[in-house]
């Protein structure tokens, strides 16, 4: 009876001041969809770089007969020296697998991908030949660089992720962006739902004062506001959430469609299980917060 | 049921105190008149008893309950004790009669067959049966004390405070509310009645209790309005 009563109590609040419940839902829904967008960007941030961590391999190139002396004193790798390093490598807990790539191998790929001027300028005893490794744990990238820069016979270990940084920090600097104006958003909000529940206390402040004075409890007072600012922030949750599915099935969908595109994009998967929640759960705190902000103020026994 | 030792009230630092010093006691099952010209103190009185407000010095005690001491998650227990009724009515617009009592009940967490039995006994006692479905708009101002007067006694409270219940009535409506009064007052319930209404006390005699200036000037059983007019 008593729950009932302040469920009935609280959908008379919402209908009551219907515009102001709309002005919340729809604020919500902006700023949970903002926040639950940041998320995704993040999310698929680490993707990227899981993808790109996982295709780059350490690069060994050998000493040839063209190579820098302060490298290579003794001049092109020997033999026995591509065998040591082969066994280095291979032995290496670092390492899952290793390539050999040969000057002919080299000029080969070489000609798949460079222009046909430059192509025609260079032979293959200009190419270094290399070991291409590819390691357990793409994060220890220094420590076999480290080993490996010493070794006789090898010329240069190039750090390829120097490539990457730049475009890693662009990376994260937009997610930051996207969070940062989602929690911007979020105060407002939060401002906003404290507001409203100030103004319906005040509309309501003949119920309340009769609910007083016939002994209603302090939480039976209040609770019918905080429902109301609840549910109206947990309906902006539901449709941000709709919305973001939305964009991250139909359009973002569509660009993963196609077939030159090959890394893996953020889907309904990481909507239901990175964003929703988050959503939700926020939505529900920032009411929470706003009812307490506003009401231990204004609605006192 | 009241005791009132030494108690004082002023609204703010240099006010004038709207009590100061008062003593009383009111017993159980007593009909009390609260009388005084305006802003000697009644409304104030009764606010202290419902601890709507706090008494700035001595001790207020209702119901054997330090109310002073009373923490503040134990004032509803409080107020479920007292019912009270306003010169204004303070009735919802929005509600009908029935709706308007059963609030009470409901707030309360009472059962719905509670609910459905309590309210047409109390409005039969109050003399509305068969308005339960109008709103308050719909009824005469009498008519709409009577319903805040059923809303008061639904939960039978031992004690009963109205503030000028009669201020907005004419004579014959006055008597009538009157006489509903003096009749839940039989039933074992305190009443304390603030009023400036002289011919209803003088015709009553009952106890009455003369505020002014926040001091108690007279108390008598079975007194009239004014002493010295
Ligand atoms: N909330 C308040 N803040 C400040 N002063 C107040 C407040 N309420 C009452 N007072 C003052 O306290 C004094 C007593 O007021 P109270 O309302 O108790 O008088 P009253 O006897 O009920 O008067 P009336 O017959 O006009 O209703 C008055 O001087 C009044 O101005
Ligand atoms: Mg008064």
């Amino acid at each position: 009876m008593r729950l009932g009563f302040v469920v009935s109590e609280m959908f008379i609040g919402l209908r009551r001041n219907l515009s102001m419940t709309v002005s919340v839902v729809l604020v919500t829904m902006v700023s949970l969809f903002f926040f639950g967008a940041g998320l995704l960007v993040q999310q698929q941030v680490s993707i990227l770089k899981g993808d790109w961590y996982d295709r780059v391999q350490v690069s060994v190139f050998l000493c040839g007969e063209e190579s820098l002396a302060q490298n290579c004193p003794e001049g092109a790798v020997t033999a026995a020296q591509r065998d040591a390093i082969r066994t280095q490598l291979t032995t290496s807990p670092l390492v899952a697998q290793v390539f050999y790539e040969s000057q002919a191998d080299a000029y080969e790929n070489f000609r798949e991908t460079a222009d046909e001027s430059l192509v025609a300028n260079i032979t293959a005893d200009q190419l270094p030949e290399s070991f291409r490794v590819r390691l357990t744990d793409p994060e220890r990238y220094e420590e076999i660089r480290a080993q490996m820069l010493g070794v006789p016979g090898v010329e240069d270990v190039p750090d390829d992720r120097k490539v990457l940084g730049p475009l890693f920090s662009a990376l994260d600097a937009a997610t930051l962006v996207a969070l940062g104006l989602a929690a911007l958003m979020l105060v407002c909000t939060v401002l906003l739902v404290s507001t409203t529940i100030r103004l319906t206390a005040f509309s309501r402040r003949r119920e309340t004062s009769i609910m007083r004075l016939v002994g209603a409890s302090r939480l039976l007072i209040q609770l019918p506001f905080v429902l109301e600012g609840v549910v109206a922030t947990l309906l902006g949750a539901a449709l941000a959430s709709g919305a973001l599915w939305a964009l991250v099935e139909y359009g973002l969908g569509r660009v993963g469609d196609r077939p030159d595109f090959t890394t893996r994009l953020v889907g309904t998967q990481e909507v239901l299980t990175q964003a929703m929640p988050l959503m939700f759960a926020v939505g529900f705190l920032l009411a929470v917060v706003a009812s307490l902000i506003s009401l231990r103020r204004w609605l006192r026994i | 049921m009241i005791t009132f030792e030494h108690v004082s009230k002023a609204y703010g630092e240099g006010h004038r105190p709207a009590l100061a010093e008062v003593t009383l006691q009111i017993d159980k099952g007593e009909f009390v008149f609260l009388v005084g010209p305006s802003g000697s103190g009644k409304s104030t009185f009764l606010r202290l008893v419902l601890k709507e407000e706090k008494s700035t010095g001595g001790t207020v005690e209702v119901a054997g309950r330090d109310v002073g001491r009373l923490r503040s998650w134990k004032v509803p227990a409080l107020r479920r004790q007292i019912g009270v009724v306003f010169q204004d009515f303070r009735l919802l617009h929005d509600k009908t009669v029935f709706e308007n009592v059963a609030f009470a009940l409901q707030v309360l967490g009472k059962p719905r067959h509670v609910v459905a039995q309590t309210v047409p006994e109390v409005l039969a006692l109050v003399g509305l049966e068969g308005k339960e479905k109008r709103r308050p708009h719909e009824l005469s101002g009498g008519e709409q004390q009577r319903v805040a007067i059923a809303r008061a006694f639904v939960n039978r409270p031992a004690l009963l405070l109205a503030d000028e219940p009669t201020g907005n009535l004419d004579p014959t409506t006055s008597v009538g509310i009157m006489k509903l009064l003096d009749r839940i007052n039989r039933t074992g319930t305190t009443i304390v009645m603030a009023t400036h209404d002289d011919d209803m006390v003088d015709q009553m005699r009952k106890r009455v209790v003369e505020l002014r200036d926040g001091r108690v000037v007279r108390d008598e059983d079975r007194g009239v309005y004014g002493s010295n007019r």
